[in-house]
């Protein structure tokens, strides 16, 4: 009210210009052209000679879901992987968040935090490279593994289906499952206290106490969770990229969508079909994200009601 | 926390409660010591020599660090050096710009009242989940037209718009800082601008201070967007260069430069980390509560 005589409002608008501006000219542009590049024919011959752009409506769409395209097969792929690890990473997540948190057992957790954050900050790319080397022919898993059974035959890792996968997932697993078992100790620390106290009064185990108390209400953040790893599942490329050698080893058993949208982008140099998969992922992430954005709202109107006259 | 209510029996409870410590401890050093594995195997990996590490693997450091290190250097297909100082440039850069411009945004939000301001911040919330793949395309196809192709501009001024370091500052924000002060200033006779810079920002330290990090070692991290727009061998930043020694067969490479290569890329950041971790992890919960 006192401010009546002077507005600050246009500070509001000049302060927000660079952010805006970069969003427009880095985000937004970009992303209208890759739409419009969608519904052209639009490819580089050997990287060189430039066919198109033309019109072609919905006919980038169609080619990339022909069966020879194997898309689904992608979108497969990039499922199974990102499932791989992340049924460890929130069974061990859950757990660990649940004894770190543990009023009885009080654990002393402080370096066991850091120790399984660290994976998270490590380059995503050089981690699967790391791996790529221990896990090799003559690397020195198979050395460990060759002295302990007495086999003289190496396991080859990278030539098989369900061992690449299950290394570009165990990658994955280290690297998040420190980031998720923060995220739901966080979440646990937000729960009443005397809901505990309570429960353990009535002579409740810590199975039950989690079961009955701890789930049903990180249930939210669970699924938050839960999608924004499915986001981040849905992105994964530097791993796979990496370890399975732009996606094509053991016949692209291991290729995800983005490193096959790489391909696109970076070998063959087909704009037309690249802007259509772009457009895909696009669709996908939006309708994940819509989940995150209602839960959330949904979530914060609770707690509006709950808190009631409070500020 | 008060004391245990213990309904059935001090003694027997508070043996569970020991055996229960013991099988979590027990599975929690199993798990630290998996995390660890792959960087220890690193670390003696990178002081061996090639033709040791061919011999097969032996948990003892060798003491060929300083001539894989010398290999690595003198790579000119790698170009190491250049690498780790192209990732600093754009990482340091990337940082500075993304944290002031976000905190202005949300200092913006936060403060000021005007029309567009709920809308905006919804919008930012709803950009914020939008993989940067998506419009990776048009991304790329913009800078070539704009002869930005090997320029280092595509990949730092894109982060003055940074969704998720807007998120964090406004909640920042609204949990440290007292719009009186703001109101203080003014009647001090403070501009707007002034205020922000030599006033708000040193409130805001410990917010900028973790974004700061997140930045960096995310920018460090990146790889898709700049293997889609360098390729002049003296612009490669480390990621590039890990694609680089990755396509080249592994058996015509020597494996302990290989592994130094890897080493360089890993360690300024694990370093930076293990320095800060305190810090750092307190951010993560800080930004998980809010989720």
């Amino acid at each position: 009210m006192r401010r009546k005589s002077i507005s600050y409002a246009k500070w509001g608008y000049i302060f927000i210009i660079p952010f805006f501006v970069a969003f427009i000219m880095f985000n937004l542009i970009p992303l209208i052209s890759t739409f419009k590049n969608s519904f052209y024919e639009y490819y580089f011959i050997q990287g060189y000679k430039q066919v198109g752009p033309n019109w072609v409506g919905l006919d980038n769409y169609s080619e990339l879901f022909k069966a020879e395209n194997d898309l689904m097969k992608y979108f497969g792929n990039t499922f199974i992987i990102w499932l791989l690890g992340f049924i460890p990473q929130i069974f061990f997540s859950l757990l660990f968040a649940s004894w770190f948190t543990d009023l009885r057992m009080k654990l002393k957790t402080g370096a066991y935090k850091i120790i399984f954050y660290l994976p998270n900050v490590i380059m995503a790319a050089a981690m699967g490279m790391l791996f790529f080397t221990l896990f090799s022919q003559s690397g020195p898993i198979n050395s460990i593994y060759k002295s302990i059974t007495g086999s003289t035959e190496p396991i080859m890792f990278f030539e098989h289906v369900w061992t690449q996968r299950g290394i570009i997932a165990l990658i994955n697993f280290l690297m998040w499952f420190g980031n998720t078992t923060i995220m739901l100790m966080a979440a646990i620390n937000g729960i009443d206290p005397s809901l505990y106290e309570s429960a353990q009064i009535d002579g409740a185990n810590p199975t039950q106490t989690f079961w009955r108390i701890t789930i049903p209400l990180i249930r939210p953040i669970l699924l938050y969770v839960l999608i924004t790893s499915l986001i981040g599942g849905l992105q994964m490329f530097d791993v796979p990229q990496i370890v399975a050698n732009g996606g094509s080893a053991v016949d692209n058993t291991s290729m995800t969508v983005v490193v096959y949208l790489n391909k696109y982008l970076s070998v063959s140099k087909n704009y037309g079909m690249a802007g259509a998969l772009s457009v895909i992922l696009f669709i996908v992430a939006a309708v994940l994200s819509m989940v995150i954005f209602f839960l959330t709202t949904e979530r914060d109107t609770k707690k509006k009601k709950k808190k009631g006259g409070r500020k | 926390m008060a004391a245990p209510v213990d309904a059935v029996g001090a003694k027997s409870n508070s043996t569970n409660i020991l055996v229960r410590r013991i099988i979590s401890y027990t599975v929690l050093t199993i798990f630290a010591f998996l995390a660890l594995f792959p960087f220890f195997l690193l670390i003696i990996q990178m002081t061996r020599s090639s033709a040791d590490i061919n011999q097969g693997f032996k948990p003892i450091p060798g003491g060929s660090f300083g001539e894989n290190f010398k290999t690595v250097m003198n790579n000119n297909n790698w170009r190491m050096l250049k690498a780790l100082r192209n990732s600093f440039i754009v990482s340091g850069l990337t940082a500075f710009l993304s944290t002031y411009f976000s905190a202005l945004t949300a200092y913006a939000i936060h403060v000021y009242d005007f029309k567009l301001r709920k809308f905006l911040f919804t919008f930012i919330l709803m950009i914020m989940m939008v993989p940067a793949q998506v419009s990776a395309l048009g991304f790329v196809n913009l800078m070539n037209d704009m002869g930005l192709k090997n320029s280092y501009i595509p990949l730092i001024l894109p982060s003055i718009a940074a969704p998720a370091t807007f998120f964090f500052m406004k909640q920042y924000m609204e949990s440290s800082l007292p719009l009186d002060i703001v109101e203080a200033a003014r009647i001090d006779g403070s501009g707007e601008f002034r205020t922000f810079n030599s006033l708000i920002l040193p409130i805001l330290k410990p917010a900028i201070a973790v974004q700061a990090i997140f930045t960096f070692v995310s920018s460090w991290n990146n790889f898709f967007i700049p293997a889609l727009l360098i390729d002049d061998p003296d612009k490669r930043t480390l990621p590039i260069v890990i694609q680089i020694i990755r396509s080249a067969d592994l058996a015509s490479l020597d494996l302990g430069a290989v592994y130094v290569a890897i080493g360089i890329s890993i360690v300024p950041v694990a370093i930076v980390y293990l320095v800060l971790s305190k810090f750092i992890i307190r951010g993560i919960a800080l930004g998980a509560v809010k989720g």
